[in-house]
Protein backbone atom coordinates (compact mmCIF):
# COMPACT_ATOMS: atom_id res chain seq x y z
CA UNK A 1 0.00 0.00 0.00
CA UNK A 2 1.37 3.12 -0.93
CA UNK A 3 1.02 5.79 1.91
CA UNK A 4 -0.15 9.18 -0.13
CA UNK A 5 -1.43 11.60 2.31
CA UNK A 6 -3.61 13.48 -0.03
CA UNK A 7 -7.17 13.13 -0.31
CA UNK A 8 -9.08 13.06 -3.19
CA UNK A 9 -10.72 16.01 -2.55
CA UNK A 10 -7.56 17.89 -1.98
CA UNK A 11 -6.14 16.22 -5.16
CA UNK A 12 -8.92 17.37 -7.07
CA UNK A 13 -8.85 20.91 -5.20
CA UNK A 14 -5.17 21.27 -6.33
CA UNK A 15 -5.91 20.41 -10.11
CA UNK A 16 -8.72 22.52 -10.02
CA UNK A 17 -6.88 25.58 -8.97
CA UNK A 18 -4.09 24.63 -11.48
CA UNK A 19 -6.68 24.06 -14.10
CA UNK A 20 -5.88 20.41 -15.31
CA UNK A 21 -8.62 17.84 -15.41
CA UNK A 22 -6.01 14.60 -14.78
CA UNK A 23 -2.45 14.37 -13.18
CA UNK A 24 -1.14 12.59 -16.26
CA UNK A 25 -1.27 16.25 -17.95
CA UNK A 26 1.42 17.28 -15.50
CA UNK A 27 3.47 15.08 -17.42
CA UNK A 28 3.15 15.75 -20.93
CA UNK A 29 6.18 17.17 -21.42
CA UNK A 30 7.79 13.95 -21.40
CA UNK A 31 7.54 12.52 -24.90
CA UNK A 32 5.02 9.79 -24.49
CA UNK A 33 7.41 6.83 -25.13
CA UNK A 34 9.44 7.54 -22.08
CA UNK A 35 6.53 8.31 -19.91
CA UNK A 36 5.87 4.77 -18.50
CA UNK A 37 8.95 2.86 -19.97
CA UNK A 38 9.24 -1.24 -19.52
CA UNK A 39 11.20 -1.62 -16.63
CA UNK A 40 13.05 -5.21 -16.83
CA UNK A 41 12.90 -6.03 -13.42
CA UNK A 42 13.47 -9.27 -11.93
CA UNK A 43 10.63 -11.38 -10.25
CA UNK A 44 10.02 -10.15 -6.99
CA UNK A 45 11.32 -12.02 -3.84
CA UNK A 46 11.01 -12.90 -0.51
CA UNK A 47 13.00 -11.36 2.53
CA UNK A 48 14.76 -14.59 2.96
CA UNK A 49 15.99 -14.83 -0.67
CA UNK A 50 16.43 -11.21 -0.66
CA UNK A 51 19.26 -12.02 2.26
CA UNK A 52 20.37 -14.81 0.71
CA UNK A 53 21.41 -12.93 -3.15
CA UNK A 54 22.72 -10.28 -1.32
CA UNK A 55 24.58 -12.41 0.78
CA UNK A 56 26.32 -14.12 -1.92
CA UNK A 57 27.14 -10.54 -3.77
CA UNK A 58 28.69 -9.45 -0.70
CA UNK A 59 31.03 -12.43 -0.67
CA UNK A 60 32.01 -11.75 -4.19
CA UNK A 61 34.14 -8.58 -2.51
CA UNK A 62 37.32 -9.32 -0.57
CA UNK A 63 37.63 -7.74 2.95
CA UNK A 64 39.88 -6.75 5.39
CA UNK A 65 38.76 -9.71 8.27
CA UNK A 66 40.05 -12.43 5.55
CA UNK A 67 42.15 -10.62 3.24
CA UNK A 68 45.85 -8.72 4.35
CA UNK A 69 46.12 -5.35 3.13
CA UNK A 70 49.03 -3.57 2.33
CA UNK A 71 47.37 -0.70 -0.08
CA UNK A 72 47.48 2.43 1.18
CA UNK A 73 47.76 5.62 -1.25
CA UNK A 74 45.25 7.66 0.70
CA UNK A 75 42.86 5.47 1.82
CA UNK A 76 44.10 3.55 4.68
CA UNK A 77 43.14 0.25 6.64
CA UNK A 78 43.47 1.69 10.54
CA UNK A 79 42.64 0.56 13.70
CA UNK A 80 38.24 2.12 14.40
CA UNK A 81 37.35 1.29 18.22
CA UNK A 82 33.73 -0.10 18.59
CA UNK A 83 32.86 3.08 20.59
CA UNK A 84 32.47 4.75 17.37
CA UNK A 85 30.08 2.69 15.65
CA UNK A 86 28.37 2.76 18.69
CA UNK A 87 27.78 6.41 18.95
CA UNK A 88 27.49 7.50 15.59
CA UNK A 89 24.61 4.88 15.53
CA UNK A 90 22.27 6.88 17.82
CA UNK A 91 19.30 7.90 15.90
CA UNK A 92 19.80 12.18 17.70
CA UNK A 93 23.39 11.73 15.27
CA UNK A 94 22.74 9.53 12.37
CA UNK A 95 19.41 10.96 11.10
CA UNK A 96 19.97 14.15 11.77
CA UNK A 97 20.16 16.85 8.98
CA UNK A 98 22.85 19.35 9.06
CA UNK A 99 21.96 21.71 12.14
CA UNK A 100 20.50 25.12 10.30
CA UNK A 101 18.25 25.65 13.02
CA UNK A 102 20.76 25.42 16.21
CA UNK A 103 18.19 26.15 19.11
CA UNK A 104 17.70 22.25 18.44
CA UNK A 105 20.48 20.86 17.69
CA UNK A 106 22.61 21.28 20.45
CA UNK A 107 24.36 17.86 20.27
CA UNK A 108 25.30 18.21 16.77
CA UNK A 109 26.60 21.52 17.40
CA UNK A 110 28.80 20.37 20.19
CA UNK A 111 30.08 17.27 18.26
CA UNK A 112 31.45 19.33 15.75
CA UNK A 113 33.12 21.84 17.91
CA UNK A 114 34.95 19.63 19.21
CA UNK A 115 35.86 17.72 16.43
CA UNK A 116 36.73 21.07 15.16
CA UNK A 117 38.83 21.79 18.55
CA UNK A 118 40.39 18.42 18.70
CA UNK A 119 41.29 18.95 14.51
CA UNK A 120 42.74 22.11 15.51
CA UNK A 121 45.15 20.98 17.92
CA UNK A 122 46.18 18.07 16.26
CA UNK A 123 47.38 20.26 13.31
CA UNK A 124 48.56 23.23 15.34
CA UNK A 125 45.78 25.89 13.61
CA UNK A 126 43.70 28.39 15.10
CA UNK A 127 40.50 27.76 13.06
CA UNK A 128 38.93 24.60 11.93
CA UNK A 129 36.05 24.47 9.87
CA UNK A 130 32.87 22.06 10.39
CA UNK A 131 34.86 19.93 7.10
CA UNK A 132 34.60 19.33 3.53
CA UNK A 133 33.86 16.20 1.48
CA UNK A 134 37.57 14.04 1.37
CA UNK A 135 41.13 15.06 1.41
CA UNK A 136 40.64 16.36 -2.26
CA UNK A 137 38.07 18.83 -2.41
CA UNK A 138 39.64 19.99 0.70
CA UNK A 139 43.18 20.52 -1.12
CA UNK A 140 40.58 22.34 -3.84
CA UNK A 141 38.93 24.68 -1.17
CA UNK A 142 42.16 25.52 -0.03
CA UNK A 143 43.06 26.71 -3.67
CA UNK A 144 39.84 28.65 -3.78
CA UNK A 145 40.34 30.15 -0.47
CA UNK A 146 43.98 31.67 -1.26
CA UNK A 147 42.55 32.96 -4.44
CA UNK A 148 39.95 34.94 -2.57
CA UNK A 149 42.79 35.82 -0.18
CA UNK A 150 44.88 37.36 -2.95
CA UNK A 151 41.77 39.48 -4.39
CA UNK A 152 42.24 37.22 -7.16
CA UNK A 153 45.31 39.33 -8.23
CA UNK A 154 47.10 36.22 -8.24
CA UNK A 155 46.14 33.19 -9.83
CA UNK A 156 48.42 30.33 -9.89
CA UNK A 157 48.28 27.32 -7.86
CA UNK A 158 51.56 25.74 -7.67
CA UNK A 159 50.99 21.98 -6.74
CA UNK A 160 53.74 19.92 -5.86
CA UNK A 161 54.37 16.51 -7.78
CA UNK A 162 54.30 14.42 -4.90
CA UNK A 163 51.06 16.01 -4.16
CA UNK A 164 48.25 12.86 -4.46
CA UNK A 165 47.59 12.65 -7.87
CA UNK A 166 43.88 12.30 -7.66
CA UNK A 167 43.63 15.28 -5.27
CA UNK A 168 45.71 17.03 -8.03
CA UNK A 169 42.76 16.14 -11.16
CA UNK A 170 40.57 16.96 -8.30
CA UNK A 171 41.98 20.60 -7.75
CA UNK A 172 42.04 20.94 -11.62
CA UNK A 173 37.95 19.75 -11.83
CA UNK A 174 37.21 21.88 -9.32
CA UNK A 175 38.78 25.05 -10.20
CA UNK A 176 37.28 25.01 -13.94
CA UNK A 177 36.06 27.94 -15.39
CA UNK A 178 38.07 30.21 -12.61
CA UNK A 179 40.90 31.10 -14.85
CA UNK A 180 43.59 29.48 -12.92
CA UNK A 181 46.70 28.42 -13.57
CA UNK A 182 47.78 24.81 -11.56
CA UNK A 183 51.42 24.04 -12.66
CA UNK A 184 54.34 22.22 -10.59
CA UNK A 185 53.45 19.26 -11.33
CA UNK A 186 55.22 18.31 -14.23
CA UNK A 187 58.56 18.97 -12.40
CA UNK A 188 61.07 16.25 -12.53
CA UNK A 189 62.26 16.55 -8.77
CA UNK A 190 60.78 15.98 -6.27
CA UNK A 191 62.63 18.45 -3.67
CA UNK A 192 60.79 21.76 -2.58
CA UNK A 193 64.21 23.95 -4.76
CA UNK A 194 62.46 23.41 -7.95
CA UNK A 195 58.75 24.32 -6.71
CA UNK A 196 60.32 27.28 -4.66
CA UNK A 197 62.05 28.47 -8.35
CA UNK A 198 58.67 28.24 -9.75
CA UNK A 199 57.05 30.76 -7.27
CA UNK A 200 56.63 34.03 -8.59
CA UNK A 201 54.15 37.18 -8.10
CA UNK A 202 51.63 35.45 -9.75
CA UNK A 203 51.94 32.58 -7.70
CA UNK A 204 48.53 32.49 -5.08
CA UNK A 205 49.52 29.23 -3.11
CA UNK A 206 51.85 26.41 -2.90
CA UNK A 207 50.54 23.08 -1.96
CA UNK A 208 52.56 20.36 -1.22
CA UNK A 209 52.19 16.97 0.81
CA UNK A 210 54.03 15.55 3.48
CA UNK A 211 54.48 12.70 4.38
CA UNK A 212 54.16 13.08 1.10
CA UNK A 213 52.59 10.69 -1.82
CA UNK A 214 55.35 8.53 -2.06
CA UNK A 215 55.98 8.39 1.58
CA UNK A 216 58.46 10.93 2.28
CA UNK A 217 58.41 12.90 5.92
CA UNK A 218 59.43 16.12 5.67
CA UNK A 219 61.50 17.46 8.17
CA UNK A 220 59.99 20.24 10.50
CA UNK A 221 62.99 22.21 9.37
CA UNK A 222 62.76 21.82 5.37
CA UNK A 223 58.94 22.77 5.46
CA UNK A 224 59.85 25.97 7.79
CA UNK A 225 62.47 26.69 4.86
CA UNK A 226 59.54 26.29 2.10
CA UNK A 227 56.92 28.39 4.11
CA UNK A 228 59.84 30.95 4.50
CA UNK A 229 60.61 31.27 0.79
CA UNK A 230 56.79 30.94 0.00
CA UNK A 231 56.12 34.08 2.18
CA UNK A 232 58.72 35.69 1.14
CA UNK A 233 57.47 35.65 -2.10
CA UNK A 234 53.90 36.77 -1.08
CA UNK A 235 52.33 33.34 -1.69
CA UNK A 236 50.62 31.03 0.91
CA UNK A 237 51.24 27.49 1.38
CA UNK A 238 48.51 24.80 1.88
CA UNK A 239 50.28 21.47 3.54
CA UNK A 240 47.76 18.32 3.17
CA UNK A 241 49.05 16.25 5.60
CA UNK A 242 48.41 12.13 7.67
CA UNK A 243 46.03 12.94 10.79
CA UNK A 244 47.85 9.80 11.64
CA UNK A 245 51.26 10.78 11.84
CA UNK A 246 50.65 13.85 13.66
CA UNK A 247 50.34 12.11 16.38
CA UNK A 248 53.66 11.75 16.37
CA UNK A 249 55.26 14.27 14.12
CA UNK A 250 55.25 18.13 14.36
CA UNK A 251 51.97 19.90 13.35
CA UNK A 252 52.22 21.69 10.03
CA UNK A 253 50.86 24.73 12.44
CA UNK A 254 54.26 24.77 13.95
CA UNK A 255 56.51 25.21 10.63
CA UNK A 256 54.26 27.79 8.82
CA UNK A 257 51.35 26.51 6.88
CA UNK A 258 48.85 29.02 6.45
CA UNK A 259 45.94 26.23 5.22
CA UNK A 260 45.77 22.37 6.75
CA UNK A 261 44.32 19.69 4.81
CA UNK A 262 43.79 15.99 5.03
CA UNK A 263 41.69 13.18 4.72
CA UNK A 264 40.04 12.34 7.88
CA UNK A 265 39.52 8.52 6.99
CA UNK A 266 42.36 7.74 9.13
CA UNK A 267 39.90 9.10 12.01
CA UNK A 268 38.51 5.89 12.79
CA UNK A 269 36.60 6.49 9.51
CA UNK A 270 36.70 2.46 7.81
CA UNK A 271 37.25 2.76 4.25
CA UNK A 272 33.87 2.11 3.88
CA UNK A 273 34.80 1.41 -0.15
CA UNK A 274 35.72 4.56 -1.47
CA UNK A 275 33.55 6.51 0.37
CA UNK A 276 32.24 8.85 2.20
CA UNK A 277 35.23 10.32 3.77
CA UNK A 278 36.14 13.51 5.49
CA UNK A 279 38.04 16.65 3.99
CA UNK A 280 39.45 18.29 7.28
CA UNK A 281 40.60 22.36 6.63
CA UNK A 282 42.12 24.31 8.94
CA UNK A 283 43.79 27.71 8.36
CA UNK A 284 44.92 30.73 10.08
CA UNK A 285 42.34 32.76 11.91
CA UNK A 286 43.10 36.02 10.13
CA UNK A 287 41.96 34.41 6.96
CA UNK A 288 38.53 33.54 7.97
CA UNK A 289 36.67 35.70 6.67
CA UNK A 290 38.00 33.81 2.96
CA UNK A 291 37.35 30.86 4.65
CA UNK A 292 35.08 28.04 3.35
CA UNK A 293 32.41 26.33 5.04
CA UNK A 294 30.94 26.45 8.22
CA UNK A 295 32.45 27.39 11.92
CA UNK A 296 30.41 26.30 14.92
CA UNK A 297 31.29 27.92 18.40
CA UNK A 298 30.34 28.22 21.43
CA UNK A 299 28.68 31.08 23.09
CA UNK A 300 26.37 31.48 26.35
CA UNK A 301 22.86 32.32 26.11
CA UNK A 302 21.28 35.28 28.09
CA UNK A 303 21.30 33.36 30.89
CA UNK A 304 24.68 32.93 30.39
CA UNK A 305 24.78 28.76 30.15
CA UNK A 306 26.84 27.72 27.51
CA UNK A 307 25.41 26.86 24.12
CA UNK A 308 26.84 26.53 20.54
CA UNK A 309 25.74 28.19 17.20
CA UNK A 310 27.11 28.55 13.65
CA UNK A 311 29.68 31.14 14.38
CA UNK A 312 30.25 31.56 11.08
CA UNK A 313 29.59 30.59 7.55
CA UNK A 314 31.05 32.62 5.05
CA UNK A 315 29.95 34.25 1.93
CA UNK A 316 27.94 31.00 0.54
CA UNK A 317 26.25 30.87 -2.51
CA UNK A 318 22.91 31.15 -0.47
CA UNK A 319 23.67 34.85 0.17
CA UNK A 320 25.37 36.05 -2.61
CA UNK A 321 26.33 33.41 -5.05
CA UNK A 322 28.76 36.26 -7.52
CA UNK A 323 30.55 36.93 -4.21
CA UNK A 324 30.68 33.48 -2.32
CA UNK A 325 34.16 32.61 -1.40
CA UNK A 326 33.10 29.32 -1.92
CA UNK A 327 29.67 27.16 -3.41
CA UNK A 328 30.06 24.68 -0.64
CA UNK A 329 27.64 24.68 1.84
CA UNK A 330 27.59 21.37 3.35
CA UNK A 331 29.84 19.43 5.43
CA UNK A 332 30.19 15.59 6.48
CA UNK A 333 28.46 15.85 9.81
CA UNK A 334 28.56 11.95 10.31
CA UNK A 335 31.97 11.65 9.50
CA UNK A 336 33.14 14.47 11.12
CA UNK A 337 31.51 13.02 14.38
CA UNK A 338 33.28 9.42 13.60
CA UNK A 339 36.83 11.62 13.80
CA UNK A 340 35.40 13.24 16.93
CA UNK A 341 34.42 9.87 18.60
CA UNK A 342 37.74 8.75 17.48
CA UNK A 343 39.93 10.87 18.74
CA UNK A 344 38.22 11.02 22.21
CA UNK A 345 38.72 7.19 22.45
CA UNK A 346 42.09 7.03 21.15
CA UNK A 347 43.23 9.97 23.18
CA UNK A 348 46.66 12.33 22.80
CA UNK A 349 48.42 8.54 23.82
CA UNK A 350 46.10 6.27 21.72
CA UNK A 351 46.79 8.01 18.40
CA UNK A 352 50.69 8.31 19.47
CA UNK A 353 50.50 4.56 19.51
CA UNK A 354 48.95 4.24 16.21
CA UNK A 355 50.94 6.33 14.93
CA UNK A 356 54.37 4.83 16.48
CA UNK A 357 53.08 1.23 15.51
CA UNK A 358 52.32 2.29 12.05
CA UNK A 359 55.76 3.66 11.68
CA UNK A 360 57.86 0.36 13.35
CA UNK A 361 55.79 -2.05 11.10
CA UNK A 362 56.54 -0.13 8.18
CA UNK A 363 60.21 0.50 8.86
CA UNK A 364 60.37 -3.69 9.35
CA UNK A 365 58.81 -4.61 6.42
CA UNK A 366 60.79 -2.33 4.59
CA UNK A 367 64.09 -3.27 6.08
CA UNK A 368 63.27 -7.26 5.00
CA UNK A 369 62.17 -6.10 1.06
CA UNK A 370 65.14 -4.50 0.57
CA UNK A 371 67.35 -7.53 1.63
CA UNK A 372 65.16 -9.36 -1.24
CA UNK A 373 67.65 -9.23 -4.10
CA UNK A 374 65.08 -8.14 -6.57
CA UNK A 375 63.29 -5.65 -4.23
CA UNK A 376 64.87 -2.64 -3.28
CA UNK A 377 63.23 0.35 -1.12
CA UNK A 378 63.48 3.43 -3.08
CA UNK A 379 63.15 5.96 -0.56
CA UNK A 380 66.81 7.13 1.08
CA UNK A 381 64.89 9.90 3.20
CA UNK A 382 62.42 8.85 6.47
CA UNK A 383 58.85 7.95 5.52
CA UNK A 384 55.92 7.13 7.40
CA UNK A 385 53.78 4.76 7.15
CA UNK A 386 54.01 4.29 3.73
CA UNK A 387 57.40 3.49 1.04
CA UNK A 388 58.36 3.18 -2.37
CA UNK A 389 59.19 -0.93 -4.10
CA UNK A 390 60.83 -0.79 -6.94
CA UNK A 391 60.12 -4.64 -8.28
CA UNK A 392 61.32 -7.18 -10.86
CA UNK A 393 58.26 -7.10 -12.73
CA UNK A 394 55.11 -5.14 -13.56
CA UNK A 395 53.14 -4.34 -10.13
CA UNK A 396 49.95 -5.46 -11.58
CA UNK A 397 51.17 -9.33 -12.19
CA UNK A 398 53.15 -9.36 -8.84
CA UNK A 399 49.62 -8.38 -6.84
CA UNK A 400 47.56 -10.58 -8.92
CA UNK A 401 50.38 -13.42 -7.30
CA UNK A 402 49.91 -11.69 -3.85
CA UNK A 403 46.56 -11.92 -4.13
CA UNK A 404 45.59 -15.42 -5.63
CA UNK A 405 48.32 -17.44 -3.80
CA UNK A 406 48.60 -15.83 -0.33
CA UNK A 407 45.38 -13.57 0.11
CA UNK A 408 47.06 -10.49 0.67
CA UNK A 409 45.80 -6.92 -1.26
CA UNK A 410 49.44 -5.79 -2.60
CA UNK A 411 50.37 -2.04 -2.51
CA UNK A 412 49.67 0.66 -5.76
CA UNK A 413 50.89 0.44 -8.97
CA UNK A 414 52.65 3.71 -9.10
CA UNK A 415 53.42 2.79 -12.51
CA UNK A 416 49.95 5.13 -13.42
CA UNK A 417 51.30 7.91 -12.06
CA UNK A 418 54.95 7.86 -11.85
CA UNK A 419 56.10 6.16 -15.14
CA UNK A 420 59.70 7.30 -14.84
CA UNK A 421 59.68 5.38 -11.35
CA UNK A 422 59.24 2.15 -13.65
CA UNK A 423 58.04 -1.00 -12.34
CA UNK A 424 57.45 0.65 -8.47
CA UNK A 425 54.14 -0.33 -5.77
CA UNK A 426 53.90 2.33 -3.15
CA UNK A 427 53.10 0.06 0.07
CA UNK A 428 51.17 0.57 2.88
CA UNK A 429 51.85 -0.21 6.47
CA UNK A 430 49.50 0.27 9.25
CA UNK A 431 49.01 -1.02 13.15
CA UNK A 432 46.79 -3.36 11.57
CA UNK A 433 49.48 -5.63 10.09
CA UNK A 434 50.23 -8.12 11.85
CA UNK A 435 54.08 -9.68 11.61
CA UNK A 436 52.73 -12.49 10.22
CA UNK A 437 51.13 -10.90 7.30
CA UNK A 438 54.37 -8.97 6.79
CA UNK A 439 56.31 -11.65 6.82
CA UNK A 440 54.27 -13.48 4.52
CA UNK A 441 53.87 -10.41 2.37
CA UNK A 442 58.00 -10.93 1.85
CA UNK A 443 57.86 -14.53 0.81
CA UNK A 444 55.01 -13.98 -1.44
CA UNK A 445 57.10 -11.21 -3.20
CA UNK A 446 60.37 -12.99 -3.28
CA UNK A 447 58.26 -16.24 -5.00
CA UNK A 448 56.87 -13.41 -7.14
CA UNK A 449 59.74 -12.19 -8.42
CA UNK A 450 60.42 -15.68 -10.23
CA UNK A 451 60.65 -15.46 -13.64
CA UNK A 452 59.02 -18.83 -14.08
CA UNK A 453 56.01 -18.12 -12.49
CA UNK A 454 53.92 -17.02 -15.36
CA UNK A 455 51.17 -14.53 -14.19
CA UNK A 456 48.62 -13.84 -16.55
CA UNK A 457 46.34 -10.33 -15.40
CA UNK A 458 42.99 -10.92 -15.38
CA UNK A 459 41.49 -7.76 -16.61
CA UNK B 1 15.19 56.42 15.13
CA UNK B 2 15.47 59.57 12.43
CA UNK B 3 18.52 58.85 10.05
CA UNK B 4 21.14 61.39 9.81
CA UNK B 5 22.60 63.40 6.47
CA UNK B 6 25.83 65.40 6.53
CA UNK B 7 25.09 68.68 4.87
CA UNK B 8 29.15 68.68 3.93
CA UNK B 9 29.43 64.97 1.89
CA UNK B 10 28.03 64.00 -1.60
CA UNK B 11 25.86 60.93 -2.16
CA UNK B 12 25.46 57.97 -4.52
CA UNK B 13 22.20 56.52 -5.40
CA UNK B 14 24.37 53.36 -3.96
CA UNK B 15 24.36 54.76 -0.55
CA UNK B 16 28.14 55.89 -1.03
CA UNK B 17 29.24 58.97 0.78
CA UNK B 18 32.03 60.60 -0.89
CA UNK B 19 34.17 64.09 0.50
CA UNK B 20 36.62 66.06 -1.19
CA UNK B 21 39.82 66.64 0.19
CA UNK B 22 41.77 68.91 -2.66
CA UNK B 23 42.48 65.99 -4.65
CA UNK B 24 41.56 63.20 -2.49
CA UNK B 25 38.03 61.70 -2.01
CA UNK B 26 37.18 60.32 0.88
CA UNK B 27 34.64 57.62 0.98
CA UNK B 28 32.38 55.91 3.53
CA UNK B 29 28.65 54.68 3.39
CA UNK B 30 25.69 56.77 4.66
CA UNK B 31 23.99 56.35 7.72
CA UNK B 32 20.95 55.18 5.83
CA UNK B 33 23.09 52.13 4.54
CA UNK B 34 24.47 51.36 7.91
CA UNK B 35 20.81 51.18 9.22
CA UNK B 36 19.55 49.15 6.75
CA UNK B 37 22.67 46.56 6.63
CA UNK B 38 22.44 46.61 10.42
CA UNK B 39 25.14 44.99 12.56
CA UNK B 40 28.33 45.28 10.75
CA UNK B 41 30.61 42.14 10.79
CA UNK B 42 33.26 42.39 8.19
CA UNK B 43 34.40 44.76 6.22
CA UNK B 44 36.81 43.87 3.05
CA UNK B 45 39.17 46.53 2.39
CA UNK B 46 40.85 47.38 -1.04
CA UNK B 47 44.31 47.71 -1.27
CA UNK B 48 46.53 50.38 -1.54
CA UNK B 49 47.94 50.82 -5.16
CA UNK B 50 45.02 49.95 -6.53
CA UNK B 51 43.83 51.61 -9.81
CA UNK B 52 39.85 51.88 -10.03
CA UNK B 53 37.31 53.45 -11.97
CA UNK B 54 33.96 55.32 -10.98
CA UNK B 55 31.36 53.09 -10.18
CA UNK B 56 34.10 49.97 -9.66
CA UNK B 57 32.71 47.83 -6.63
CA UNK B 58 36.33 48.01 -4.34
CA UNK B 59 35.19 47.23 -1.07
CA UNK B 60 32.89 45.20 0.55
CA UNK B 61 30.52 45.48 3.84
CA UNK B 62 29.23 42.68 5.40
CA UNK B 63 26.62 42.58 7.98
CA UNK B 64 24.69 39.82 9.69
CA UNK B 65 21.78 40.19 6.91
CA UNK B 66 23.57 40.92 3.80
CA UNK B 67 27.52 41.49 1.55
CA UNK B 68 27.21 44.49 -0.36
CA UNK B 69 29.35 45.87 -2.66
CA UNK B 70 30.54 49.07 -2.15
CA UNK B 71 31.37 51.30 -5.33
CA UNK B 72 33.65 53.85 -5.71
CA UNK B 73 32.35 57.12 -6.71
CA UNK B 74 35.78 58.45 -8.85
CA UNK B 75 38.11 56.96 -10.59
CA UNK B 76 41.74 56.92 -9.61
CA UNK B 77 44.41 55.71 -7.14
CA UNK B 78 43.68 54.37 -3.61
CA UNK B 79 45.98 56.03 -1.48
CA UNK B 80 44.71 54.72 2.21
CA UNK B 81 42.20 52.38 3.37
CA UNK B 82 40.76 52.38 6.73
CA UNK B 83 42.43 49.61 8.63
CA UNK B 84 41.15 50.27 12.16
CA UNK B 85 37.47 48.79 10.36
CA UNK B 86 39.56 45.51 10.05
CA UNK B 87 39.04 44.80 13.81
CA UNK B 88 36.15 46.67 14.47
CA UNK B 89 33.86 47.30 11.74
CA UNK B 90 30.91 48.51 14.21
CA UNK B 91 32.73 51.70 13.89
CA UNK B 92 30.36 52.38 10.45
CA UNK B 93 26.91 51.62 12.63
CA UNK B 94 28.24 53.93 15.29
CA UNK B 95 29.50 56.97 12.96
CA UNK B 96 28.80 55.94 9.72
CA UNK B 97 30.14 59.55 8.31
CA UNK B 98 33.10 59.75 10.49
CA UNK B 99 34.22 55.78 9.93
CA UNK B 100 35.68 56.39 6.22
CA UNK B 101 36.70 53.09 4.44
CA UNK B 102 39.35 54.64 1.59
CA UNK B 103 40.38 57.77 0.15
CA UNK B 104 41.23 57.83 -3.56
CA UNK B 105 43.54 60.37 -4.87
CA UNK B 106 40.99 61.31 -8.14
CA UNK B 107 42.02 61.70 -11.29
CA UNK B 108 39.06 63.50 -12.67
CA UNK B 109 36.53 65.44 -9.33
CA UNK B 110 34.08 65.92 -12.00
CA UNK B 111 32.66 62.63 -11.98
CA UNK B 112 31.45 63.55 -8.44
CA UNK B 113 28.86 65.88 -10.07
CA UNK B 114 26.61 62.81 -10.89
CA UNK B 115 26.33 62.60 -7.29
CA UNK B 116 23.66 64.01 -4.96
CA UNK B 117 23.57 66.94 -1.86
CA UNK B 118 22.20 65.85 1.22
CA UNK B 119 19.02 67.57 0.68
CA UNK B 120 18.61 65.23 -2.82
CA UNK B 121 20.19 62.25 -1.24
CA UNK B 122 17.69 62.59 1.49
CA UNK B 123 14.87 63.24 -0.87
CA UNK B 124 15.80 59.84 -3.02
CA UNK B 125 15.42 58.19 0.34
CA UNK B 126 12.40 59.29 1.20
CA UNK B 127 10.76 58.03 -2.04
CA UNK B 128 12.49 54.30 -1.71
CA UNK B 129 10.77 51.05 -1.69
CA UNK B 130 12.07 49.56 1.64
Amino acid sequence: MRYIPHTEAERQAMMAAIGIQDIDELFAAVPADYRYPQLDLPEPMTEMEVMRELEMMAADNANLREFASFLGAGAYNHFVPAVVDTIISRGEFYTAYTPYQPEISQGTLQAAFEYQSMVAALTGMEVVNASHYDGATAVAEAAVMAVNIQRHKRRTILISPTLHPQYRQVLRTYTQGMDLKIVGDELEGHDFHALIDMCNKDTALVVVQNPDFLGKLHTPQEMQDLADAVHAKGALLAVATDPIALGLLTPPGDYGADIVTADGQVLGNGLNFGGPYLGIFAFRAKHMRKSSGRLVGETVDVDGNKGYVLTLSTREQHIRREKATSNICSNQALNALVAAVYLAAMGKHGLRKAAELSWHKAHYAAQKIDQLPAYGVANDTPFFKEFVVTCPRPVSEINQYLLEEYGIIGGYDLSQDYPELGNAMLLCVTEMNTREEIDDLVTALQEAANPQIRLEVTQ
Amino acid sequence: MTLKYDSTLKYAETDEWAKVEDDVVVVGISDYAQDALSDIVYVELPEVGDEIGAGDAVATVESVKAASDINSPVSGEVIEVNEALEDTPEMINEDPYGAWIFKVKASDLAELDALMDADAYEAFNENREH
